[in-house]
C-alpha cells in the first residue's frame, strides 16, 4: 500500500489547472531589489502579496541589529527557550512587545503558527471550551486538533451566532473565545466590539489574533482591539514577526498574574529551537521602530484605499466594500479563470496571491494583494493599471 | 468514539436532517440513512462543517467539531443529534 496513493485527487487536480508559464504554487524569487519590487522568472516585478504591510524587511536599523547579533552571538541558539535557547535579546524582544502592547508579560514563540498552537493547545483543557470563527485560519484550527477541549465554531463575523452557540455551554465551563482582527483572505475587519462583548457576557476568556493587523490598526498600531477600543476585552493578544514586523516568529502577550505558568506547558514553546539572535535582534529593532511610525501607517492607508477605489471603479468585484485593511481582494468567478488571471497578472509583472479552497471560505477564488506601505502611489497606480490589461488578455468581464 | 450499535435515529431526525442538506445536494443524490456526505454526497469538509452549524440551530445543540471525523453518513449524525437531545 502506497501511503500517497491517497493524495492522487490533489495531484489530478493541480494538474487539471492551465498554467502554462508559471504556477502560483512554484513561484521562485530569485533577486529582491527592495520591499515592493523583486525578479521573478526573469522579469522585473511589482510585489503585491507579500504581507511585508509595513515595509521593514530593510528596515536599517533591523538589518544592522542583526548583523551585530550574528556577530556576537553566532548563526542560532541550538536549543530550547526552557533550556539554553533563552539569550538577554529574547527576554528584551518579549520586554519590547510587552511595552508596545502595554501589557505585563509577552512569550515570543519560533513562528505565529506555533504561538496559536501553543496557547490554543495549552489554554483549553480536556473539560474546556474554545470557540472559534468558521474562517480562523489554519493554525488555529490546528491549534484545536492539538489540544483536548471541545471545540465550537460559529458563524464569521456574526455576534448573534455566537451568542446562540455560548448559550448553549454550561455556565461554569472554561471558555476561550479566538477572533482575528483581519481575517487574512478577504482581508475584513472582525467587528470586535460585539463578539468581545457577548463572549465576555457569557464568561469566556478571549484571545484575538492581530497577526494581520499589528503595525497599522489603532494608534499605536496594535490592531483592531486598539482601533476600536476595545482592548479591555482582550485576555490574549496573539501576533506574529512575519509580516509588519518583517522577519519570523510569533508572540502573545496577557497582564494575566498567571502567564507565565504557559512557558512550562505549552508543547509548541517547548520542544522546538527558539529564534536565532539576528531575528531576535531585527525583530526587537522594528517592534520599535513601528511604535514610532505614524507617517508609514498614514501612507500605507492611503495606499489601501487608493487600490480599492481604482480597482473598483474599473469593475472588478471586490471581497470587501471599502479597504478595511492593506489586504485587497477580488473575486474570480472560477478555478480557470483564477489560474489564468493570475499567471497573466505574473507575466503583466505584479506577483500578487491566488487564493483557493480550502484556504478560502465559502468555494472562493481570489486574487489577493497585500499593499506595502513602501509602494509608491505610482506602483499602486501602475497595479491597477496591470490588472486592468491582464483581464482583457484572459477575457474577464468587469 | 462509543458504540453505536443499537442506536435507531428516528424517522423525523433523518427528515429534519434530509431537510437541511437538500439546498446543498446539488448533485441530487437521493438521501438514505447510509448516504455519507465525502463519497454520496461529494461535499467538501467546509460545506460538512456549515451543515453541521444549521443541524444545531435546527435542535438547538452542541455538536462539536471534535465529533465530526466520525460523523460520516446521515445516520451517524442523527444519532448523534438524539443523544445530545435526550
Amino acid at each position: 500500500m502506497d501511503l500517497l496513493d491517497k493524495f492522487d485527487s490533489i495531484v489530478e487536480l493541480r494538474s487539471s489547472l492551465p498554467f502554462e508559464k508559471a504556477d502560483p504554487f512554484k513561484v521562485v524569487i530569485e533577486e529582491v531589489i527592495s520591499e515592493t519590487e523583486a525578479i521573478i522568472g526573469g522579469r522585473h516585478t511589482i510585489l503585491a502579496g507579500t504581507n511585508n504591510y509595513m515595509g521593514m524587511t530593510f528596515d536599517e536599523g533591523a538589518i544592522e541589529a542583526a548583523k551585530a547579533a550574528l556577530d556576537d552571538f553566532g548563526t542560532g541558539t541550538t536549543g530550547s527557550r526552557v533550556l539554553n535557547g533563552t539569550y538577554g535579546g529574547h527576554k528584551a524582544l518579549e520586554a519590547a512587545i510587552a511595552d508596545f502592547y502595554d501589557m505585563e508579560h509577552c512569550m515570543v514563540f519560533s513562528t505565529g503558527y506555533q504561538a496559536n498552537l501553543g496557547m490554543i493547545s495549552a489554554l483549553g483543557g480536556k473539560d474546556d471550551y474554545v470557540i472559534i470563527d468558521a474562517d480562523s485560519h489554519a493554525s488555529i484550527y490546528d491549534g484545536c486538533s492539538m489540544g483536548n477541549a471541545t471545540i465550537v465554531r460559529f458563524k464569521h463575523n456574526d455576534p448573534e451566532n455566537l451568542e446562540r452557540r455560548l448559550r448553549r455551554l454550561p455556565e461554569e465551563a472554561g471558555k476561550l473565545l479566538v477572533v482575528e482582527g483581519i481575517y487574512s483572505m478577504l482581508g475584513d475587519a472582525a467587528p470586535l466590539k460585539e463578539l468581545l462583548e457577548v463572549g465576555k457576557k457569557y464568561g469566556c476568556m478571549t484571545l484575538v489574533d492581530e497577526a494581520h493587523s499589528m503595525g497599522f490598526c489603532g494608534e499605536n498600531g496594535r490592531g483592531v482591539a486598539e482601533q476600536l477600543g476595545v482592548e479591555d476585552l482582550v485576555d490574549f493578544y496573539l501576533g506574529t514577526f512575519s509580516k509588519s514586523v518583517g522577519t519570523v516568529g510569533g508572540f502573545a502577550v496577557s497582564n494575566h498574574p498567571k502567564f507565565d505558568v504557559l512557558r512550562f506547558v505549552s508543547r509548541p514553546y517547548i520542544f522546538t529551537a527558539s529564534l536565532p539572535p539576528s531575528v531576535v535582534a531585527s525583530a526587537t529593532k522594528s517592534i520599535e521602530a513601528i511604535k514610532r511610525s505614524g507617517n508609514r501607517r498614514a501612507h500605507l492607508w492611503e495606499n489601501a484605499r487608493q487600490l480599492h477605489t481604482g480597482l473598483k471603479s474599473a469593475g472588478f468585484k471586490m471581497c470587501t466594500e471599502q479597504a478595511e485593511s492593506p489586504i485587497i481582494a477580488v473575486h474570480l468567478p472560477d478555478v480557470m479563470m483564477g489560474t489564468r488571471f493570475w499567471e497573466q497578472l505574473l507575466i503583466e509583472g505584479v506577483y500578487a496571491n491566488m487564493a483557493a479552497p480550502p484556504a478560502t471560505p465559502a468555494g472562493m477564488f481570489l486574487l489577493r494583494i497585500s499593499v506595502c506601505a513602501q509602494h509608491t502611489s505610482e506602483q499602486i497606480d501602475e497595479i491597477i493599471a496591470r490588472f486592468k490589461s491582464t483581464a482583457a488578455a484572459v477575457g474577464l468581464d468587469v | 468514539m462509543q458504540e453505536r450499535a443499537s442506536i435507531m435515529a428516528k424517522p423525523e431526525t433523518l427528515e429534519t436532517i434530509y431537510g437541511l442538506i437538500a439546498p446543498i445536494n446539488k448533485k441530487g443524490v437521493e438521501l438514505k440513512p447510509s448516504s455519507t456526505f465525502a463519497s454520496d454526497l461529494e461535499l467538501d469538509s467546509l460545506t460538512v462543517m456549515d451543515l453541521v452549524a444549521d443541524i444545531e440551530d435546527e435542535f438547538d445543540i452542541v455538536l462539536p467539531l471534535n465529533m465530526l471525523p466520525d460523523l460520516e453518513t446521515i445516520e451517524q449524525v442523527a444519532d448523534a443529534v438524539e443523544k445530545i437531545v435526550s
